[in-house]
């Protein structure tokens, strides 16, 4: 029952991180690796500013703020500078570690003790070991219902097409670069808030927390892929919900197994290798996007 | 009033400075008038693709000058010259984005050339509107908007290709063999409502064909392109009249080559 419900409440804030994850990776067909210098940018954001007595809700959307920016800086490397989608992220993910140390001042910032949104939502009469299911479930709905509305918006509907066909959506009069812009936005902004939210959850921010984020992310991804197939948007978006708490399930279960915490990366790596090769599941052009200029003979001629 | 386009002098090479440099276009003028209905013809490789998308804006040309109703576009990005031009290519997968459903994809062109912003993106009187012109199509698609267009076949989505280059009203419709991947009868049914279309709302008109008598049969003026030069441009009642056997002596007096009409009239 505990680690049904620790996984539950971890599983929702994670799966937030996901979500981010999702809009670039299944929409736009980008592997973005900006997410793991983004999800610590979060993290030392909103520690830095609980630490210096800024309310944590406050140090919360700030962290999506600051996740915002660094998603800004990966889009325009990539769609202004021309530099493929892996390397943008990988330089904007590189360049975050330094920045993020600066943030902190130090590789780990502690926060026990300090008003966290979880610490807020106990003092309003929830059982501390419910707050951070109250907190997972509030933001969670809020993401999901946000993005279902603004992904059925002229803005939103443009982000889509633009994934799934940027010349058509070029001939169409979609300014492409600046859809890519606002997706990087999108999902680098929730993918630094969930830093920030999981940061309060565990206690403390840590510069090298950003490593291996983005296979737990995908994991989760898949896992609610190959469970549920053929949905909606905002469907897919709970399924992923669900493959993150499965994904935090088993976790917990092989730890229960007195597995070495350290060797918990390779557990990721193996889950998301055999979710991945489950022939259930496609991979977005194996991670290239067609080029928005008309190819050569055979694209647009016999 | 000036014409809807000008090309003056266009020249366009690919691969510049690479042993496979390739000079494609070779100085092309052209003039496009309001109301005109153009087919265009020429072998594989003549450069119809390229003179078509150097319109649409693809890509920068080389040199030269191309004016829509009188004011320079050369140098605007395709999503700018979106506004006055629709466009439905040969590959049927290219024209739509098949993870939106219809009515998503209709309503992305609903918007063409307008800015987009946070109003709701498909909205009631719009899906309206789209029901009517899909009954046009008389293919049982006003029952399936919300269907991903993916799901629909090869003729259906370039109908539905059509109908969206002409939603908002394109002052150039650029078609490039938007038949040419289809089966004989979807192929027929799909010119039948080009035609109806490009007649009902007047249509300015760019279709390349590699059917002979297709480029014959519809338009009201003909062009023919060879290794990147215009050797062929006739009009009115002279086009009217035309044989496949009349076409093919114009282009060999023009051009000095003999052409191999099966590669032209069977593709
Ligand atoms: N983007 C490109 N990059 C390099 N070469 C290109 C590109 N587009 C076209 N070409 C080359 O330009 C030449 C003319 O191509 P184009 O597509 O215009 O011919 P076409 O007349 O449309 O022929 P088809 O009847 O086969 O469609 C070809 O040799 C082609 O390989
Ligand atoms: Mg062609």
């Amino acid at each position: 029952m505990d680690i049904l419900l620790s996984s539950t409440s971890q599983g929702l804030l994670w799966s937030i991180m996901a979500i981010g994850v999702y809009l670039n990776f299944r929409i736009l067909n980008i592997t973005d690796l900006t997410a793991e210098g983004s999800f610590p940018l979060g993290a030392a954001i909103t520690a830095t500013l609980i630490v210096n007595g800024i309310p944590p809700w406050i140090a919360t959307l700030a962290a999506l703020v600051s996740g915002m920016l660094a998603g800004v800086i990966s889009a325009v490397l990539h769609t202004k500078l021309k530099i493929p989608s892996l390397i943008s992220g990988i330089i904007t993910m590189t360049g975050l570690y330094s920045i993020n140390l600066r943030i902190m001042g130090k590789a780990n910032v502690n926060l026990l003790g300090e008003s966290t949104l979880m610490r807020t939502v106990e003092s309003l009469g929830i059982k501390s070991n419910l707050s951070t299911l109250v907190v997972g479930g509030i933001v969670t709905s809020l993401v999901i219902l946000v993005l279902k509305a603004f992904y059925s918006t002229e803005t939103g509907l443009a982000i889509r097409s633009t994934g799934d066909n940027p010349s058509m959506s070029e001939a169409n009069g979609i300014n492409t670069d600046k859809m890519e812009i606002i997706s990087y936005m999108l999902c680098n902004g929730l993918i630094a808030m969930a830093g920030g939210l999981i940061a309060q959850d565990n206690g403390f921010a840590d510069i090298s927390s950003g490593i291996g984020t983005i296979v737990i992310a995908l994991a989760s991804i898949v896992i609610g892929e190959v469970i549920f197939r053929h949905l909606t948007f905002a469907k897919r978006l709970m399924t992923i919900v669900i493959g993150s708490v499965l994904y935090r399930l088993m976790l917990s279960l092989v730890l229960e197994l007195n597995v070495d915490p350290q060797d918990l990366k390779v557990f990721s790596a193996i889950l998301l290798t055999v979710a991945l090769a489950s022939p259930l599941v496609k991979l977005p052009n194996k991670g290239k996007r067609k080029t928005p200029q008309v190819k050569k003979k055979g694209a647009t001629t016999i | 009033m000036s014409p809807v386009l000008e090309m003056k002098n266009i020249h366009k090479s690919f691969e510049i400075g690479t042993v496979n440099e390739n000079h494609v276009l070779k100085g092309i003028d052209l003039t496009i008038h309001e109301g005109d209905f153009i087919t265009i013809i020429g072998g594989n490789g003549a450069g119809k693709s390229t003179l078509m998308n150097s319109i649409a804006g693809s890509f920068p040309v080389d040199q030269g000058k191309i004016s829509l109703e009188g004011k320079d576009i050369t140098n605007e990005p395709t999503m700018k010259r979106a506004k006055y031009i629709g466009r439905v290519f040969q590959d049927p997968r290219m024209g739509t984005a098949s993870r939106l459903t219809i009515e998503e994809n209709m309503a992305v062109a609903w918007k063409r050339g307008k800015k987009r912003g946070f109003g709701i993106g498909v909205k009631d009187e719009q899906r309206h509107s789209f029901q009517e012109a899909l009954k046009r199509l008389d293919l049982g698609l006003e029952n399936r908007m919300k269907m991903e267009i993916g799901l629909l076949s090869g003729g259906q989505r370039q109908a539905v290709t059509l109908l969206m280059a002409s939603l908002v009203t394109p002052k150039l419709l650029l078609l490039d063999e938007h038949t040419a991947a289809l089966d004989p009868k979807t192929s027929q049914m799909v010119l039948d409502l080009t035609k109806k279309i490009v007649e009902e709302e007047k249509l300015t008109t760019l279709m390349i064909t590699h059917n002979m008598e297709q480029a014959i049969q519809y338009g009201n003026r003909l062009i023919m392109l060879n290794e990147g030069n215009i050797v062929v441009d006739i009009a009115g009642e002279e086009k009217q009249h035309l044989t496949i056997p009349d076409l093919l002596e114009l282009f060999h007096k023009n051009s000095g080559t003999i052409l191999n009409e099966d590669a032209l009239i069977l593709s």
